[in-house]
């Protein structure tokens, strides 16, 4: 059987320290206006960029406008 | 072969604690049977049952190219990790449906209840919710109420949209009733859920203004304003100056439940509607994980009998026989209609994989179901007489400690006014007694959990915690609600006459809002003024309500699959709606004609105006007398109206299916053509 050393183990719980922390970020819309920034950049380079705050304002807007909370 | 091997051991597991319930019967029996049923019933239902229709009925396909690729817009179509979906669709269908449902389900034992969540989740939930979300993400996340249109026609479609609509006047109304059962003559819950007002603000403009949109920062700082609000509220408590500002009758409170859901509904969302929703979810989520953990740790022994006297319909908390009652009293954690509505909005837009459905769909409706289960142990693990003095209407057992101590004593479940005075003042509370609508018994169940687990010199924090977790999110379910209830209502309208179809302009949105909030405030009302406490006869309304769109979803689902040429998979979908149909119809039936007064409602209706006419009710009940009448005869016109809108669906639906047997024209489908997955990017056809 292989051996995990100090270092190996201290190293695997970060990452899945790192990758909860990444998954609690998207879940909570944490990071939307960095994957938004991502996706601009990507698809539509040159066209104007919302503001952090505009951009929060017009998510929650769009969120807000259909069925997003049940019983 | 691992796989197989697991397969094998949790099926022998959850026919071992199956089997220990079964052989149980007529001895405590404690929870982690339960539980240990429950987690082996769901992980079998998801690994054989949710592959299977995965595969053959509903043919995911993880090469066809999702509407998140195809018209991603890096707003609301975004592929998202199958993970992070899972996250965002259960905690938008977790809502207190699954914890008021069981509790008051409990009344018949905690067999009926267990059985109905474990199954009805498994053949029918889950079902719903993995099938739907697949429909709509193969039609570029269209509603259900388009999709009724499309595959159905305009009658499926219209008769959904009225059906949505009235489940969301009944739905606010309940959770108004909830709420207002919890804050009734208690300052400290009152005063603490008056401050998640203002927490919930300073939230807003930090997140809008300070740090926009760091929600995780934002929401350390609401947990400690949270905090704040649970603590001051106990030490208002204390101060005999102040606790009497915050010591409402139900009428005020209902008052002022409507005036802050109406100010909710027309005011920005990110100042108060936004904000107390992140500050709720993650309560909800973060108390949901605490009292699985709690759960496990102290593994209670159940006090609940496995099957009380009462199924024969003569229970307290509502009237009617275990069936089909019980079906209809747990909805949420069984089966739910809303869930389709969630499950054809946000959610299908994000799904980046076919294959990702039986996760999200299956798998967060497991889990869901799996809380339903919890509360039925924080409702069953009390003595049974303390849960019937919590949530028995002064109507049923007695208006004063003494007459309603004796009246559940003589149902064999013995329980003394001192006990009850000795915990109403553990959990910092005037009185325990007929706090109906299932909140405050929850609260007391969960309280011991915790008080056991972390320490019971803090019963009364635990408390007024576990109640104000339900509170800000009955709340934020009220705003979400009214909210959606005002843009469908202003969809409508604008049918009449365009410009009250406009959204943004503000007569049309108050004149919307003041209809949706009168509507939903009437029967919170009347709810209030009802001496057996109104939530005997909402929550069957709720539930009837829920059941039917369900059905709706069912047939739209049944319908499709037939029309794709697999009538022989149709049963998949076919069973749960015949069951649904069967125990909406009954108890439809039942609600509006049975004789007995505590089921039918005209019979409840006549039996009332006779003791007016006759003089012989008390000044008080006469007073409110003529309101109950006539909202008890509402109640039987609305109970007729949704279950005729269900027969509409459910006969709609087999029209089109017979003309589809039969080789006659049916509506096209409006499935989108099918794309590869990589296939768009490759050609750079993305605006």
């Amino acid at each position: 059987m292989r051996r995990l050393s100090g270092a190996a183990l201290a190293g695997c719980l970060a990452r899945q320290a790192g990758s909860a922390w990444r998954w609690l970020r998207a879940v909570s819309g944490d990071d939307a206006y960095e994957s938004y920034q991502r996706h601009h950049a990507a698809r539509h380079p040159g066209e104007p960029l919302l503001s952090r705050g505009a951009y929060y304002e017009q998510m929650q807007r769009r969120k807000w406008s259909g069925v997003s909370r049940c019983c | 072969m691992v796989k197989k091997l697991t397969g094998a051991v949790l099926a022998v597991l959850a026919a071992f604690a199956l089997g220990g319930i079964a052989l149980h019967r007529h001895e405590p029996i404690n929870a982690l049977w339960i539980v240990t049923a429950a987690v082996c019933t769901y992980l079998l239902g998801y690994r054989i049952y949710a592959a299977w229709i995965a595969a053959r009925v509903l043919m995911v396909d993880p090469t066809r190219a999702t509407p998140a690729e195809r018209l991603n817009n890096g707003r609301d179509f975004v592929p998202t990790h199958r993970a992070i979906v899972f996250g965002h669709h259960f905690a938008a269908i977790a809502g207190p449906g699954p914890l008021v449902g069981p509790t008051l389900a409990a009344q018949f034992g905690y067999l009926p209840g267990t059985l109905w969540i474990l199954v009805g989740a498994v053949f029918g939930g889950c079902v719903q919710d993995m099938t739907i979300l697949l429909l709509s993400t193969r039609r570029d996340g269209r509603s259900l109420g388009q999709m009724a249109r499309d595959e159905l026609g305009p009658l499926g479609g219209f008769a959904s949209l009225i059906g949505t609509l009235l489940i969301m006047v009944i739905l606010s109304a309940v959770l108004g009733l909830v709420l207002v059962n919890v804050m009734k003559h208690s300052p400290w819950a009152t005063a603490t859920v008056i401050a998640t007002i203002p927490a919930a603000i300073i939230v807003g403009l930090y997140l809008r203004f300070w740090r926009p949109g760091r929600v995780l920062e934002a929401s350390v700082l609401g947990f400690a304003l949270l905090a704040l609000a649970l603590v001051g509220g106990g030490w208002i408590d204390q101060q005999p100056a102040l606790r009497d500002l915050f010591d409402y009758s139900g009428v005020a409170l209902a008052g002022l439940v409507c005036a802050y859901a109406f100010v909710a509904a027309i005011l920005p969302v990110w100042i108060l509607l936004a904000p107390r929703d992140y500050l709720s979810t993650f309560l909800k989520l973060g108390t949901v994980l605490l009292l699985g953990v709690a759960i496990v740790v102290t593994h209670p022994v159940l006090k609940m009998p496995a099957v009380t006297g009462f199924v024969d319909g003569t229970g307290p908390l509502f009237g009617g026989k275990v069936f089909p009652f019980v079906f209809i009293t747990i909805a949420c954690g069984a089966i739910s209609g809303f869930h389709a509505l969630i499950a054809s909005g946000t959610t299908p837009k994000l799904i980046g994989n076919e294959a990702d459905v039986r996760l999200v769909g299956y798998g967060s409706m497991a889990l869901e179901s799996f809380v339903a289960i919890m509360a039925l142990i924080a409702a069953t693990l009390l003595d049974p007489g303390v849960f019937f003095a919590i949530n028995s209407g002064a109507g049923v057992v007695g208006a004063t400690p003494e007459a309603a101590v004796h009246t559940i004593s003589g149902w064999g479940f013995p329980v003394t006014v001192e006990q009850m005075r000795a915990l109403a003042s553990a959990m910092g509370e005037q009185t325990l007694f007929a706090r109906t609508g299932g909140a405050p018994s929850l609260a007391v169940g969960m309280a011991s959990i915790f008080g056991s687990t972390f320490g019971r010199g803090l019963l009364a924090l635990w408390y007024h915690f576990a109640i104000m977790f339900e509170a800000v999110f009955l709340l934020a379910t009220l705003d979400a609600g009214t909210r959606v209830g005002r843009f469908m209502l202003q969809d409508l309208l604008g049918h009449a006459w365009a410009p009250l179809g406009r959204t943004s302009w503000y007569p049309s949105v108050i004149f919307a809002s003041v209809a949706m909030v009168s509507a939903w405030g009437y029967f919170l009302y009347v709810g209030v003024i009802d001496p057996n406490g109104g939530v005997n006869i909402l929550w069957p309304l709720f539930g009837i309500s829920n059941q039917m769109l369900a059905a709706i979803a069912l047939s739209i689902a049944t319908g499709i699959i037939i029309k794709s040429g697999r009538a022989r998979y149709a049963l998949v979908t076919l069973v749960p709606l015949a069951w649904l149909a069967l125990v909406t119809s009954t108890a439809a039936l039942q609600k509006v004609t049975s004789p007995d007064v505590r089921i039918g409602l005209l019979a409840a209706a006549g039996d009332l105006a006779g003791k007016l006419a006759a003089g012989t009710l008390p000044a008080a009940k006469a007073a409110v007398a003529p309101q109950l009448i006539f909202n008890q005869r509402l109640d039987a016109v609305l109970t007729l109206l949704f279950t005729a809108i269900l027969w509409l669906i459910i006969l709609d639906m087999a029209r089109i299916c017979v003309r589809r047997l039969r080789g006659l024209p049916v509506p096209a489908s409006s499935e989108a053509p099918y794309r590869a997955r990589g296939e768009l990017h490759a050609a750079g056809a993305v605006q």
